[in-house]
This record gives C-alpha cells, sequence and structure tokens, in this order.
C-alpha cells in the first residue's frame, strides 16, 4: 500500500498557451470540481509536488523552466500534459519560437488532449497519473538505487496513456498531421 | 507532588495521542474548511496520509543543516508538551516553545531561497507579536494561582477564568497567529496563498516536512491545554466545560480563517500588541490592584 496515490499534490505551470487550460485546471480547484476530495492539493512549490499539470506548450523562453521545475520535483513525481498544446505543441506547433509539446523537454506521463481540455478529463487524467506514480513507487521500492535516467529513458518508450475527451479520438500526433 | 502517577500518565498520553489528536483536528480543520466554502472536502484522515506520503518521497535537502533544525524544532515541541502535561513550571514550558519556534526560523534561515528567507523574517515577527502575550499569560496564571507549576494550576487553584478574563481574550486573539490561520498566516503560505511559494517550508520536502507537520500536531494540542487551564481548578464539570471551550474556540479559529483575507505584517504585529496591552495588560494591572487594596481576597 502506498501513500502517494492518497496524497498527490500538484504544481501547475502554463507555457505558451491562450490560458483556456490554465483556467480549466483552476476550475477543478472550485466547489463545482472540488479536487481536494482525493486529497489534490495544488501546492505553488516544486519540492512538496508529486503531478506536475502542464498546460501550454513549450517556446524557447521556458524550456529552462519547466525543467527546472521538473528537477526539483522528489521523485515518485508524475507529469500530465493538460491541452493539444502541451501534448503536440496544437495550433503554436509551427511557430519559429515553439518546441513544441512539453515531451520535447521532459518525460510525460499522462497526455490530456482538448482544446480546451474540461476540468473533468484534466480530473482523470490525473487520477491516471496516480496509477503511473504508485508504479514508479513500486520500481523505487524494488530498485532502491535505481537511476533517474534510466527510469526516464524506459518512460519514454512507453507508450503514453491518452484520454478520450468528447469525441475528439484521434491521438494529439495525427491531428497535426492531418493538417 | 513531585512525581504524582496522573502527571505521569497525562505526559505519556501527549506523547503517544498528541500527534494522532493533532492530526484529527487538523482533518476535522480542512473538512470543515471545506464545507464552509461550498466543497465536499477530504477525507479526515487526510493529513495523516499526506504526512505518510511526505516519509515515502524522496528525501531532499539543500544544505546539511536545515534537518537537524527541523528535528530540534519537533523535539523541543515535544519537551513543551510533555512538561506541560507532566505538570512543569509554566515559565519552562514558554522557554521551550520559544526554543522549538527559533529552531524553526533558523532552519529556514538556512536556506537561500528568498522566500524561506521572507518566510523567516515573518515568522520572526510574528513571534514578536505572540509572545508578550504568553509571557503575560504566565503572569496571570501566577497572580491567580499563586504558582507557576501546571499541576497546581489543574489541581487545585481557583477557576482561573475568573480573574483573567482579558488575558483569555489576548490569548484567544494570538492562538489565530499561533494556529497560523489568516489574517494572521504570514510565514507559511498554505492552499491559495502562494505569493511566497510556501514561505518558511519552501526548502523544507518529504521527511523534514513530515516532521514539520508532527510539531504543528503536536503544537496544537499543547495550544489547546493552555486554553484548558482557564477552566481547570480540580473538578470534572469544570474540566468537560474546558474540552468543550477548546472544541468552541478551535471552531472559531477554522470560521475566522475562512472569514478573512491575509493581512499585511504591520497590522498582525500592532493588533496583537494593542489587543495585549489592553485586555492582558489592563487584566493583569487590575488583578495587581485587587491584590493591593485586598479586595476579593485574591
Amino acid at each position: 500500500m502506498t501513500y502517494v496515490t492518497k496524497s498527490p499534490w500538484v504544481i501547475h505551470y502554463d507555457g505558451s498557451s491562450c490560458n483556456g487550460c490554465d483556467i480549466e485546471v483552476l476550475a477543478c480547484l472550485t466547489p463545482m470540481y472540488d479536487v481536494e476530495r482525493f486529497g489534490i492539493i495544488n501546492t505553488g512549490n516544486p519540492k512538496h509536488a508529486d503531478v506536475f499539470l502542464v498546460t501550454g506548450s513549450i517556446n524557447e523562453q521556458n524550456i529552462s523552466v519547466v525543467r527546472q521545475i521538473y528537477e526539483q520535483m522528489p521523485e515518485p513525481k508524475v507529469v500530465v500534459a493538460i491541452g493539444i498544446c502541451a501534448t503536440s505543441g496544437g495550433v503554436f506547433r509551427e511557430c519559429y519560437n515553439i518546441k513544441g509539446g512539453v515531451d520535447t523537454v521532459i518525460p510525460v506521463d499522462v497526455y490530456v488532449p482538448g482544446c480546451a481540455a474540461r476540468p473533468e478529463a484534466i480530473i482523470d487524467g490525473v487520477v491516471k497519473g496516480l496509477g503511473v506514480l504508485a508504479e514508479k513507487k513500486a520500481a523505487m521500492n524494488s530498485a532502491l538505487t535505481a537511476v533517474s535516467e534510466t527510469e526516464n529513458a524506459e518512460m519514454e518508450s512507453e507508450p503514453p496513456i491518452e484520454i478520450q475527451v468528447f469525441g475528439s479520438g484521434e491521438a494529439p500526433g495525427k491531428e497535426a498531421e492531418h493538417e | 507532588m513531585e512525581f504524582s502517577i496522573f502527571s505521569v500518565i497525562s505526559a505519556v498520553l501527549y506523547l503517544v495521542l498528541g500527534p494522532f489528536i493533532g492530526g484529527l483536528l487538523a482533518g476535522i480543520d480542512r473538512k470543515i474548511t471545506a464545507r464552509m466554502q461550498g466543497r465536499y472536502g477530504p477525507p479526515v484522515l487526510q493529513p495523516f496520509y499526506d504526512v505518510r506520503k511526505l516519509l515515502e518521497k524522496e528525501p531532499v535537502t539543500v544544505n546539511t543543516g536545515q534537518d537537524f533544525y527541523v528535528m530540534a524544532c519537533l523535539i523541543f515541541m515535544i519537551i513543551t508538551g510533555v512538561l506541560f502535561f507532566f505538570g512543569e513550571n509554566l515559565l519552562l514550558v514558554i522557554f521551550m516553545l520559544t526554543t522549538a519556534a527559533l529552531f524553526l526560523v533558523i532552519g529556514a534561515f538556512s536556506s537561500a531561497s528568498p522566500y524561506s528567507q521572507i518566510g523567516a523574517e515573518r515568522e520572526l515577527l510574528q513571534m514578536m507579536s505572540y509572545e508578550p502575550m504568553v509571557l503575560l499569560m504566565a503572569v496571570g496564571l501566577y497572580m491567580a494561582n499563586g504558582t507557576f507549576r501546571v499541576s497546581e494550576i489543574v489541581g487545585g487553584g481557583p477557576m482561573s477564568l475568573k480573574l483573567l478574563i482579558g488575558v483569555f481574550i489576548g490569548y484567544l486573539f494570538i492562538l489565530t497567529i499561533k494556529f497560523r490561520k489568516s489574517p494572521f498566516d504570514l510565514s507559511l503560505s498554505h492552499h491559495a496563498h502562494q505569493e511566497l511559494v510556501a514561505g518558511l517550508k519552501t526548502d523544507f520536502s518529504g521527511r523534514t516536512l513530515a516532521a514539520l507537520e508532527v510539531s504543528h500536531w503536536y503544537e496544537n494540542v499543547f495550544l489547546l491545554g493552555f486554553l484548558f487551564l482557564f477552566f481547570a481548578n480540580g473538578t470534572w464539570y469544570m474540566a468537560v466545560v474546558g474540552v468543550v471551550v477548546c472544541l468552541i474556540a478551535y471552531f472559531l479559529e477554522i470560521f475566522i480563517d475562512n472569514a478573512y483575507a491575509r493581512m499585511k505584517w504591520q497590522f498582525t504585529l500592532k493588533s496583537s500588541w494593542l489587543v495585549t496591552i489592553v485586555f492582558g495588560g489592563v487584566n493583569i494591572l487590575l488583578l495587581y490592584f485587587l491584590r493591593v487594596f485586598g479586595i476579593l481576597g485574591v
């Protein structure tokens, strides 16, 4: 039994975006959705956080910011990319200053597409992330000297979890190919 | 009176049950807070889940001293409560409490993070705000009971509240600071307040943060015990009244927390000193004159 899934504290970072997903993440905290039911607290501190919620795509100026937040979070940790911009770059993908989705900088565990991702989908994504969190905790226990770098490499090779939202059944990558 | 079995039992009970009662109070606090905000709220046992989770996290410390300072804070907080529930000298208890708080401040100052530094400075300001009232309480309880020993105050003295209404009100006021509630939660940012990231505890994570949480639980139980002193006169029914008043006071603090926004530190300092002087100081002055003129047989 691990307690990491019972008290996931989240940190939220908004990259290059229209702030739509940003607002939806905050909507999860409101009385309407109340994620504190699951013990989720929105901390402003990476050192206290277990789940990293990223909305918006990565541009040249926030690469170091996202990387630093990720590195400051103690293990086990999970990254959830929220909204189509965070998963693939979205409409900003072709911009000269955009590097792409969050997974171009740090390993992402759960993708929540949508424009904007609905609070229900975000909560669903975080709850799916908790499963990954529990797995990582188990991996930490089994391999005491597990180096985080090898873990990251494994994670990137694994197929990421995707969440189906309101008819937009396509994977985030494919959407960009259509255009 | 030196080694009564009752004081040993209560000290051991505090040592063992203190964190459970404190954690449960914190859980109830979060539940009530959620209901006041129209939310469903986390499970009542959520604070325990939080601490268990923090213990499971990877230990990260920013320097070699940090863990020591926070552990010292926890240990001194436990000593504070154990001495108090053992029935020791009230002045010693207060000095221990201050020592625990100082170790926390040093722990925060030891980090290079500016948020941690500002949090530590604000914690010092908070200490400056509540410390005079805590000392006046010791003076008041001595004047009312003729002793600093907690065991004698609880065991046989008159009900202190009758003579110390002003001091009691003053203590309720600084209790908001000690419980780290709005409008006075300057040094530790939590929930939606994030202008200082996490203030004092910015660089504490994992086990260190868990130790800090547990020391808060111990502290809260001790503070409510202090409140209980005003009602104790050695009878069981006043003991019941005391416990009920402690719970009401705790609810009041939750209510105040939800009803107020955070104030500036200037307001904290000025208002708490004003309350200390007007309620605590005047109360003690009156008590002094009553004693000098021999009224009421005080």
